[in-house]
C-alpha cells in the first residue's frame, strides 16, 4: 500500500528543488543580461556621440540620443533591452554589417564541434588515467596525472596552441595548419548542420571530412588536454575516497578479482559526481575556445568575438559575451540538476 | 641561536608578540618539510629579485632596438635570442617580470580585501543583506571569468590598468563565498557575543574580530588562484587588450611572436616558460600553504 500513497514530503522537496533550480538560473541569467546592459550602455563615456560624432549640433544630438532611447528610465532601457534580446535581436554588427544573432548562428557550430572532440579526448583518456592512477596510487603513472594537472593550472592555452603549430603542423607535418579546412576544399559541402565533419560525411565526401579532421585534430587535442587534466585529478580523488572505504576492502577479502573491484565496486558510485565534473569542463572548454580559436583562425565564436573586440564593434562583443555566458550558465545548471536527479542520496 | 629557537617554540608565550611570531615559526617550519612548496617559494623569491633588480640582471636594455641583429637564434650572446627588432628577448623577459608582480600584487590587493568584506558582511548580518549579497556574488561566480574579463575590457579600452580592474571584478566572488562560510561556522560563538556586549560596533566586530580569523583561508585561496590570474592576464596582453607594445608583457611577447612561430620560434616560447614557471610557483606555495594553514582541505586531491 506504502507505495501507491505519494510521498508527500518527497513530492514538495522535489517541486521546492524544481522551483529553486528554475529561480536561480532565471536570476543568473537576468544578472547575465544586466552586466551586458551595464557594459554596453553605462560605462561607455557617451554613446550618442560615437553615433553622431563630435561635430553635431545640439539639436541632432538630442535626436539621436531619443531615438537611441537613451532619454528614458535606465529601468525601462533595461527592460527594453531584455525584450529585444528574447526576441533575437542583438543588434547589428559593425564590421560585418548584418544581424549579431545571423553572425552568431553561422559561428556557432564550428565552436560547438572543436569543444564537442575536445570533451571526447579529455574524458575518453582523463577517466582511464584517473582510475589508473588511483589503482596504482605512487606509481609512475599517478606521477604524470599529477605533473599534468600542475600542467593544465600553469600553462597559457595560446601559447600551447602555437607550439603545437610548430612541433606538429610545421615541424612534423601530422596535422594540417589553421583554419577549417584547406582552402580549395572550401564550399564543397553543404552547411546542413555547420559542424563540418558530419556535413562532409552526409554528403560522402571523405576527402573533405579527413581534411576537416586534420584541420580540427591539434586544437580539439589541445582543448582536451585541459580538460583531460581536471577531469583525471578529480577522477583520482574520487576513486581514493572509494578505494579507502570498507566495502572495497570486503569485497577484496572475498576474493573478487582486482579489476572487478575496481571497475563494478568502486567505479559505480563515482559516475554520478563525474558527470557534474565533465559537465564543467564542457562549459570551461567553451571558455578556453577563445584563446585556441584565435591562434588556430578557428572560425568559431571565439575568433569572432575577438576579432569584435579588436574592432570595438560592441553590439558583437556583448551578443557574443550573452551566448557564451548562457551556454555556459545553462551546462553549469543542468549539470548540478543531473547530480541531484542520478544520485540516490539527494533523492 | 638555541635560544632565539626555544623562545619562539615556548608553549606559553609571556606576549602577544611572542606567540605570533612563535605561531609563524611553526607554520614556517612546516612549510620548509614540504619539498614542493620550499621549490615553489623560491620561484616566487626568484621573481621577487628579478622584478626588484631588473637593471642589474639584464644584459641589455628591454627596450633597445638593434636591426642588424634581428630574430636571432639563442646564443651565448643572446640567451633566448632576439625579436624582430633586434631586441634581447631575454632582458625582456627579465624586465616582464615586474609587469606580472605588478599585476598579480594589484589583483590580490583589490579584489581579495572586497571579497572579504562582501562575504564577511553577508555572514554576520544574515537575513536579507546576505541573501542579495549572495544572490549578486553567485550570479557573478556562475559567469565564465575569462569571457566576463573579456567584455569589461572592451568597455573599458584596452591596457593594463583596466586589465587589472577587469580581471578584480570576475575574481572577487570566490573570495566573498570563502568569507561568507568561515563567518558563519563563528558568528555565533561566545567571544563575538561578548565583544557585542562590551558594547563594540558592528564595525568593529568584523573588522578587528572577524576578517582576521578569514585571512588564513584567504591567503591559500589567492595563492592557487594566482596561476589562474597570471594566465588571464597574459591572455588579455595575448589578444592585444591588456598591456600595451612596447611594454614587455609575456602575453604581449607571445602575441608579437606569433608571426615567427613557424621559422623563429623562440621569440614566442620563451616567454611562455616564463608564464609557466611562475604559475607553477603559485600553485606549488598555495598547495603547500593549504596543507599548513588550511588541513581541513588539505589531503584530499
Amino acid at each position: 500500500m506504502g507505495a501507491a500513497v505519494p510521498d508527500r514530503g518527497r513530492i514538495q522537496g522535489a517541486v521546492a528543488s524544481v522551483a529553486g533550480f528554475v529561480l536561480l538560473t532565471l536570476l543568473t541569467f537576468i544578472g547575465l543580461l544586466a552586466i551586458t546592459f551595464f557594459i554596453g550602455r553605462v560605462i561607455p563615456i557617451d554613446p550618442v556621440l560615437s553615433v553622431v560624432g563630435d561635430r553635431a549640433t545640439q539639436d541632432q544630438y538630442d535626436a539621436a540620443r531619443a531615438a537611441m532611447g537613451l532619454d528614458r528610465p535606465i529601468i525601462v532601457q533595461f527592460i527594453d533591452y531584455v525584450g529585444a534580446v528574447f526576441r533575437g535581436d542583438l543588434g547589428r554588427s559593425i564590421s560585418t554589417n548584418r544581424p549579431v544573432a545571423q553572425d552568431l548562428a553561422t559561428v556557432f557550430p564550428a565552436t560547438l564541434e572543436m569543444a564537442t572532440l575536445g570533451i571526447l579526448i579529455g574524458v575518453g583518456l582523463g577517466v582511464p588515467l584517473g582510475v589508473w592512477a588511483a589503482a596504482r596510487r605512487g606509481s609512475w603513472i599517478d606521477q604524470v596525472i599529477r605533473v599534468f594537472a600542475l600542467l593544465g593550472y600553469s600553462v597559457p592555452a595560446f601559447w600551447l596552441g602555437l607550439v603545437g603549430l610548430a612541433v606538429f603542423y610545421a615541424g612534423l607535418g601530422w596535422v594540417a595548419g589553421p583554419g577549417r579546412v584547406d582552402i580549395f576544399y572550401e564550399g564543397l559541402v553543404d552547411p546542413v548542420t555547420g559542424l563540418m565533419l558530419v556535413d562532409a560525411a552526409i554528403a560522402r565526401d571523405w576527402e573533405v571530412f579527413w581534411n576537416a579532421l586534420a584541420h580540427l585534430l591539434l586544437p580539439a587535442a589541445i582543448l582536451g588536454f585541459f580538460s583531460l587534466a581536471y577531469i583525471a585529478r578529480m577522477t583520482r580523488s574520487f576513486m581514493l575516497d572509494q578505494l579507502g572505504q570498507e566495502y572495497v576492502t570486503t569485497a577484496r577479502v572475498k576474493g573478487v578479482a582486482e579489476w572487478r573491484v575496481i571497475w563494478t565496486h568502486a567505479f559505480r558510485p563515482i559516475r554520478v559526481p563525474l558527470i557534474t565534473v565533465i559537465g564543467l569542463s564542457y562549459a570551461a572548454l567553451l571558455e578556453g575556445s577563445v584563446m585556441i580559436e584565435t591562434v588556430f583562425s578557428w572560425p568559431g565564436i571565439g575568433n569572432y568575438l575577438t576579432v569584435a573586440l579588436l574592432n570595438a564593434d560592441m553590439n558583437a562583443v556583448l551578443g557574443a559575451t550573452l551566448v557564451i555566458g548562457a551556454v555556459f550558465i545553462l551546462i553549469n545548471r543542468v549539470s548540478d540538476v543531473l547530480y541531484r536527479v542520478l544520485d540516490p542520496r539527494s533523492r | 641561536m638555541s635560544t632565539t629557537r626555544d623562545w619562539l617554540l615556548d608553549d606559553s608565550p609571556a606576549s602577544r608578540l611572542q606567540a605570533s611570531l612563535g605561531r609563524s615559526y611553526r607554520m614556517l617550519l612546516a612549510l620548509s618539510r614540504n619539498p614542493l612548496a620550499v621549490l615553489g617559494a623560491a620561484i616566487l623569491l626568484i621573481l621577487l629579485l628579478t622584478a626588484a633588480f631588473a637593471p642589474l640582471i639584464a644584459p641589455h636594455s628591454p627596450f633597445g632596438q638593434n636591426l642588424g641583429a634581428r630574430l636571432l637564434a639563442p646564443s651565448a650572446a643572446h640567451w633566448m635570442g632576439t625579436d624582430e627588432l633586434g631586441r634581447n628577448i631575454f632582458s625582456r623577459v627579465i624586465y616582464g617580470a615586474r609587469i606580472t608582480l605588478m599585476i598579480v600584487v594589484l589583483v590580490a590587493v583589490i579584489s581579495a580585501p572586497l571579497g572579504l568584506l562582501i562575504g564577511a558582511i553577508s555572514g554576520y548580518f544574515g537575513g536579507w543583506i546576505d541573501k542579495i549579497l549572495m544572490g549578486l556574488t553567485d550570479v557573478f561566480l556562475s559567469m565564465p571569468k575569462l569571457i566576463l574579463a573579456l567584455a569589461f575590457v572592451a568597455a573599458l579600452g584596452p591596457g593594463i590598468e583596466n586589465a587589472v580592474i577587469a580581471i578584480a571584478i570576475t575574481s572577487w566572488p570566490a573570495y566573498a563565498r570563502i568569507a561568507r562560510a568561515e563567518t558563519l561556522t563563528f558568528r555565533n560563538s561566545e567571544f563575538i557575543a561578548a565583544t557585542q556586549l562590551l558594547g563594540a560596533s558592528h564595525l568593529r566586530v568584523i573588522t578587528r574580530h572577524i576578517l582576521p580569523l578569514c585571512t588564513s583561508s584567504m591567503i591559500v585561496r589567492v595563492t592557487l588562484d594566482m596561476a589562474g590570474i597570471i594566465l588571464t592576464a597574459a591572455g588579455l596582453g595575448f589578444l592585444g587588450l591588456g598591456a600595451q607594445p612596447p611594454l614587455p608583457e609575456w602575453g604581449a611577447m607571445i602575441s608579437r611572436g606569433r608571426t615567427f612561430i613557424l621559422d623563429q620560434w623562440w621569440v614566442a616560447t620563451m616567454p611562455g616558460f616564463a608564464i609557466i614557471l611562475v604559475s607553477l610557483g603559485f600553485c606549488f606555495l598555495g598547495d603547500g600553504l593549504r596543507d599548513v594553514l588550511d588541513p581541513k582541505q588539505g589531503g584530499k586531491s
